[in-house]
């Protein structure tokens, strides 16, 4: 997965770091899905859409998971030192927004990470 | 992700190359745990990883922790830019003991 990430933003002009950095947080969000939607299940599926229009990147996630209780992955407090919470943390970091969706007539979820490009984020 | 295991100063060295994600973490975390476990200081050297997710990441704190209470010896070595990338992140490059090379670890 993340390899297809990165083929499908190296066709574009953006910098090392910042795909680096995409690409982490795509690589978070697909890894709550696994670990809380789930739970492991190497039958599980998700889909992942990148849309690139003017200086916006949005990353949009579906899952066929049960709903997740948003609780669950809350980012935690960086001063308190524990092994876990930073996923959540580097997808806000990383990203400019993050949507969760719930999609009322089917199971699962649909997670929508938009990016704002600027100068910053090309070669 | 591979992994070897060599002592160089009185430590303990475990030295992980390739991606550290999710799949591969749980190798990770039992490495730098038993080896704490068994009562060594310990570094890891991260100079050959090319990616590393919150799942590595939180095995590295999960041995820093471990070292506290067990008053042992714990850093990292040869930080690669990717992982460094990811513990600035994480603001834990500030709360690791980071060694640009063994040598430099006693000086």
């Amino acid at each position: 997965m993340r390899q297809q990430v990165r083929d499908a933003l190296g066709s574009h002009n953006f910098n090392k770091v910042t795909i680096d950095r995409l690409i982490l947080a795509v690589n978070e969000a697909a890894m709550n899905v696994i670990q809380h939607g789930y739970q492991f299940d190497r039958s599980g599926q998700i889909w992942i859409e990148i849309t690139h229009k003017d200086n916006d990147l949005v990353f949009k996630l579906t899952d066929l998971a049960s709903t997740v209780d948003q609780e669950c992955i809350k980012s935690r407090d960086l001063g308190d030192l524990r092994p876990g919470g930073l996923g959540v943390h580097f997808i806000k970091e990383i990203m400019d927004d993050v949507t969760f969706l719930e999609d009322c007539n089917r199971s699962g979820n649909v997670l929508i990470m938009r990016k704002k490009l600027d100068s910053s984020c090309l070669k | 992700m591979q992994y070897n295991t060599t002592e160089n100063a009185g430590y303990k060295v475990l030295e992980l190359s390739g991606e550290v994600d999710l799949h591969y973490s749980p190798q990770a975390r039992k490495q730098i745990l038993d080896l704490l476990n068994d009562g060594h200081d310990l570094l890891v050297d991260l100079s050959a990883v090319e990616y590393i997710d919150s799942s590595g990441v939180a095995s590295l704190v999960e041995g820093y922790q471990l070292s506290k209470t067990e008053n042992l010896k714990f850093g990292l070595v040869g930080v690669s830019d990717a992982a460094m990338q990811v513990l600035q992140l994480a603001r834990l490059d500030k709360v690791f003991p980071i060694h640009q090379s063994i040598a430099d670890v006693n000086e």
